[in-house]
């Protein structure tokens, strides 16, 4: 299963983060050392790597990074189209996603997580599926 | 151009986030959000209420503020009030605060689970979603107890639309991993099968997940949804990507789904049912076609999502582990990602590879690839996957190819990454031992270790090597040879010196011959070393010189100079001073004789696992999985334990041991080692019973006690156990006192009975029971004598003995029954048994005793006082004679070796008179140390007569005993040493 989704920008920055298992120590330590691992890996290595008693399963977007912490069950490729999943339908709602996006329309990132993944397990993958609910909120917004 | 925030537009997070953005410093950042935080706190602390809107707006800067790092301490309040708005967009941000924010622990839950409750029974399912996906973020126990028994009904409830059935699957997951026992279990269970056959894909793949934790508890629950999800499995696979459209990602139909299902079917053995069997292999193949089709897309992610089915469909096809051609083309499809351009792709097959290397199937298919993986140990420049590909190397090693693989390993670590040395170390270490090609191979391949990456080599690694080499004698003498090449190179690692050291201490004798090691040659070579090592090994290398004085006498002068140097003999260090000192006695004291007894050579250590397996499935438990499948091969190489335990003449003449006066034994290591080399189990002069100079004075007075209460009557012995909490309390072991019945574990006889005859041999506030004993040669009478401390009598009084398993055919008891079966108040009945000892044996006769005492039945169970001993008569012999029949009983198993920490203080006294209570004859004037007991005695068996000389040696800085029996029989060398152990 999944144990938390980060995403992280290039200078270090947590723009996203979900959990879904309490983190064992201090969030942000743990986060901080994720994260430098991580961007200190070069485009030619492996995007998976061992992190203390689990696996990171990341993939880089432009200055974004999104960074999922899952247990030695899971799949990692199915973990790493998960990501590309998840930016697609970030692409599909908010038009040409980018960082900002995600921090203006931060209750909409999170939302559309949510409908992905719960529990640390992956819920829907149709993305018109997934957009719904956040479509029936917009329109009853507007 | 900043990205104006879509649907309704937050202006004032808009300008917050951009001032953020717009700090030039942390410290300029920090005085913003502290700003920011007074802000919001006086907006909430405010008389004025705030509209919603208002409200979702800081509480969308508070989660911003979280994610930059800092803790929020408040706005929870505010947030659980969103809650029970009915605006859809500030419900939402009620509840990802909630979910985001809020722990279990909070005081708030109970409001947060009212909420919940409300939107749950609303009609609105995007509301009921939302508490949904809440419970499933948050799930607490509270929660759980509160809400599980609703979740089921939604799931299985036909009205529910699947949006709603999606959420509920996941969210009495949660609640299951977080208490099961709040889940009702009932009719459900069964139809939540049935949703793996679903129209909705959604609802399937959350359904798949929370089948596979249920069935993981309770697999027979759920076992007909093996078949449900075969069939399910079968229609995606051979679908085209245009059936499944929604759910088609990049050509690929439903990737994610076949992935859960594939590793549903995991938890279940393959299906018995040959039509359900060949169809889950028809996907199995199919998905293995696949892989070999022209891609539909070159996109990364159509391979990617396709790969990921494959890799899951290789993990169930390596669970199952019955099919042999799929293990085959798994493997074949593997060996071509192992070439592939995808530096992801190579990973993973180097990773589910070493799995198909553990399958008896598979094993000589994945070695076909030896040379892609070596080649990828070289070249590969992500150390992950160098790492995997050690991983892969160590699992397809075996006998045929260890010999290469060790090699390739071994000139890989000379430029290995830091991080995966020590691992790489171990394992070269484990293969050189398992798969040794020959003795001298794995010397060298262990010396070659040390060399190229000494600080890596962990103690476990060479004490090994020196274990194996003290256990072959065969090898011994090119170990010497070759550690003294290698101690020879300019710059040598300190586990080199000390592997030298204690190799050429105990064999350097064997090359001593060639004038280019010759004794003095060996010493200096290793005292070039001496003033580069830790006190450790300093104090390794002292023992070694002790040891040259013995195998090297023409050298002694310069050897008991080296000892006699201030730097030594007025050292710091309080156990090298110690170690110069007292060998230095001991060299010009004892005489060559005493002197080559002191330090025969060493016996072989006992076989057991190798320490360095057990370091490494501590480092990396996923090891020992390995491990455990490679018993299933039919063809399992015998590893070097085996091997060893096999050749007796591996085994060096055992050692007689003797006087060890008080000086340190030449011990390799010091203390902290002991339990590494097994020494606690008994390898005789390896343990430094004196090593522990600084060992705490006296263990707790309570144990003197003891001592002093030996021959004092029972009552007050309660006393001064009462007053001893930490001695040993089973003195009256209460076992059966109040249990009505039933209690069949027979109270545990205390081990004063083994050297006194008469006492009381239980007593509770019933009950007492007195033993008088005596015997002669091989037949013993026991009086037992049943004291009813009541005023009431004991009805249906009866006492039987038995004498369970082995003892019934080793030890003949038979029982008076008694006149009376009532136990009148206050009086006393006597019963006799007599028994005859036929042969040797361990454990008592166990006398068990029923009673009635106002109405209840009463069980006892106790051990006779009747032990191996009792039937040992002492023998009287001079020292010569003591020698002389010590020698001969040299064989393996004859003798037995304890070293035991003390239980009772040391007192001459004492141990005098519980030896010669045991029955042992002393033989004052044969151990030339006088601190220590040597004695002799004849076991009178019906069928045998066994002769037993022991040795005691205690040591009082230690406050620890060494105990040496040997005796013509193994059995009863290993009983009577258990018996005294109890005693000190």
């Amino acid at each position: 299963m999944l144990k938390f989704i980060l995403l992280v920008n290039k200078q270090g920055q947590t723009r996203l983060a979900q959990y879904y298992e309490h983190p064992e120590h201090e969030r942000v330590s743990i986060e901080r050392d994720i994260i430098r691992k991580c961007l200190a890996r070069e485009d030619s290595q492996c995007s998976f790597l061992e992190y203390k008693n689990f696996k990171l399963v990341y993939r880089r977007y432009a200055s974004l990074y999104f960074i999922v912490g899952v247990d030695h069950t899971e799949n990692e490729l199915a973990i790493l189209e998960l990501i590309h999943n998840i930016v697609e339908t970030y692409d599909k709602y908010f038009d040409k996603v980018c960082e900002l996006d995600i921090m203006f329309n931060l209750d909409k990132a999170y939302m559309i997580l949510e409908e992905m993944v719960m529990n640390g397990r992956i819920v829907e993958m149709n993305q018109n599926r997934i957009l719904l609910p956040i479509r029936v909120m917009d329109q009853a917004a507007q | 151009m900043p990205t104006v925030a879509k649907g309704d537009a937050m202006r004032g997070l808009a300008v917050f986030i951009s001032d953020i953005r717009n700090c030039k410093s942390k410290e300029a950042e920090q005085k913003r959000i502290n700003k920011e935080l007074a802000n919001i706190r006086s907006k909430f602390k405010g008389d004025k209420t705030l509209d919603g809107y208002s409200k979702k707006k800081y509480v969308c800067k508070l989660l911003f503020i979280f994610l930059l790092g800092h803790d929020i301490d408040f706005g929870h309040m505010e947030a659980v009030n969103l809650l029970s708005s009915n605006k859809y967009t500030e419900k939402q941000i009620g509840y990802l605060f909630i979910s985001v924010l809020v722990n279990t622990e909070s005081e708030l839950i109970r409001l947060i689970i009212q909420a919940i409750k409300n939107d749950l029974f609303t009609r609105n399912p995007v509301h009921i979603c939302l508490a949904l996906q809440c419970i499933a973020n948050i799930g607490s126990k509270e929660m759980a107890e509160a809400l599980a028994p609703e979740i089921p009904k939604l799931i299985v409830s036909g009205e529910t639309l699947d949006a709603v059935k999606q959420s509920a699957c996941l969210c009495l997951l949660r609640l299951f991993r977080t208490s099961p026992e709040t889940v009702p279990s009932g009719e459900w269970t069964q139809r939540v099968g049935h949703l793996l056959n679903d129209q909705h894909l959604g609802v399937v793949t959350s359904a798949t997940s929370l089948i596979h934790t249920l069935a993981q508890k309770t697999p027979e629950d759920f076992r007909q949804c093996v078949q449900l999800a075969i069939s399910r499995l079968s229609r995606i696979v051979t679908s085209s990507y245009t059936d499944l459209q929604d759910y088609t990602y990049y050509f690929v139909p439903a990737p994610w789904l076949s992935v859960k299902l594939l590793r549903l079917l995991q938890v279940y053995p393959p299906p018995e049912d040959p039509a359900m069997r060949g169809r889950l292999n028809e996907c199995l193949e199919t998905i293995l076609n696949k892989a070999q089709e022209p891609p539909k897309s070159k996109k990364v992610q159509h391979s990617n999502a396709k790969n990921a089915v494959l890799f899951e469909a290789i993990n169930l096809i390596i669970h199952h582990d019955t099919e042999p051609t799929l293990l085959v083309r798994a493997c074949n499809q593997l060996g071509q990602f192992l070439q592939h351009r995808e530096t992801n792709l190579r990973y993973l097959a180097l990773e589910s590879m070493c799995l198909l290397a553990s399958s008896e199937f598979s094993h000589e298919a994945v070695k076909k690839h030896m040379d892609t993986v070596i080649t990828a140990l070289k070249t590969e420049r992500d150390v992950s996957v160098r790492q995997r590909a050690v991983d892969l190397l160590y699992g397809m090693c075996d006998k045929s190819n260890a010999e290469e693989i060790v090699a390739e390993m071994l000139s890989y670590l000379e430029t290995a990454d830091y991080s995966i040395r020590e691992e790489m170390v171990l394992k070269v270490a484990i293969l050189a031992e398992k798969y040794p090609v020959d003795y001298t191979w794995y010397v060298d391949t262990i010396l070659n270790l040390i060399r190229i990456a000494g600080d890596y080599v962990s103690d476990e690694v060479w004490y090994r090597v020196i274990q194996i080499v003290i256990n072959r004698d065969d090898v011994q003498g090119y170990a010497a040879k070759v550690v003294f090449e290698a101690l020879q190179a300019p710059a040598c690692h300190e586990n080199m010196v000390k592997v030298g050291g204690y190799i050429l201490g105990e064999f350097g004798n064997l090359i001593a011959g060639d004038q280019r090691s010759s004794p003095m040659v060996q010493f200096q070579l290793l005292h070039s070393k001496y003033h580069l090592c830790s006190a450790p090994t300093r104090g390794l290398l002292l023992s070694t010189y002790i040891k040259f004085i013995n195998l090297f006498p023409e050298i002694k002068g310069q050897l008991q100079d080296v000892l006699r140097n201030n730097n030594n003999l007025q050292n710091a260090d309080a156990e090298l001073q110690q170690r110069a000192i007292e060998y230095l006695q001991l060299s010009t004291v004892a005489s060559q004789d005493v002197l080559a007894t002191v330090l025969e050579e060493m016996p072989p250590f006992p076989e057991r696992e190798s320490s360095i397996l057990a370091k490494l499935k501590k480092k990396k438990p996923n090891v020992s999985d390995i491990e455990v499948k490679e018993g299933k091969k039919s063809s399992n190489p015998p590893t070097l334990n085996n091997s060893a335990a096999n050749t007796p003449e591996a085994t060096p003449a055992s050692a007689p041991v003797p006087v060890m006066a008080a000086a340190p034994a030449p011990a390799p290591v010091q203390s902290a080692s002991d339990d590494l080399l097994g020494l606690s189990a008994g390898p005789a002069a390896a343990v430094p019973v004196t090593n522990n100079f600084a060992a705490p004075a006296a263990p707790a007075g309570g144990g003197g006690l003891l001592v002093d209460v030996f021959d004092t009557p029972p009552a007050q012995n309660n006393v001064s156990t009462a007053l001893a909490p930490q001695a040993e309390d089973n003195f009256f072991n209460m076992a059966g006192e109040t249990a009505p019945s039933g209690d069949a574990s027979a109270t545990e006889l205390d081990g004063r009975f083994a050297i006194k005859n008469n006492g009381v041999l239980f007593e509770n506030e019933l009950l007492q029971i007195g033993v008088k004993a005596e015997y002669k040669g091989n037949l013993g009478r026991l009086g037992l004598f049943y004291g009813n401390k009541t005023s009431y009598p004991f009805q249906f009084f009866t006492p039987t003995v038995s004498c369970p398993g082995e003892l019934a055919s080793a030890l003949n008891v038979q029982t008076k029954p008694l006149d009376v079966n009532t136990v009148e108040g206050g009086a006393q009945v006597q019963q006799i048994i007599n028994v005859e000892c036929i042969a040797d044996f361990l454990d008592a006769p166990i006398l068990s005793i029923k009673f009635s005492y106002s109405g209840s039945m009463q069980q006892i169970n106790l051990m006779l006082p009747v032990m191996l001993n009792k039937f040992f008569e002492p023998v009287e012999m001079d020292a010569t004679t003591f020698f002389n029949r010590w020698k001969q009983l040299n064989s393996p198993g004859q003798e037995e070796q304890k070293i035991f920490k003390a239980t009772y203080p040391i007192n001459q006294d004492n141990s005098r008179t519980k030896l010669l209570g045991f029955g042992f004859g002393l033989l004052d004037g044969v151990d030339p140390n006088p601190d220590n007991f040597v004695g002799a005695g004849i076991i009178k068996a019906q069928s045998s007569q066994v002769g037993c000389l022991l040795r005691l040696e205690p040591n009082m800085q230690a406050q620890m005993y060494r105990l040496t029996l040997r005796t013509s029989s193994n059995s009863v060398t290993t009983r009577l040493a258990d018996l005294l152990l109890k005693l000190f």
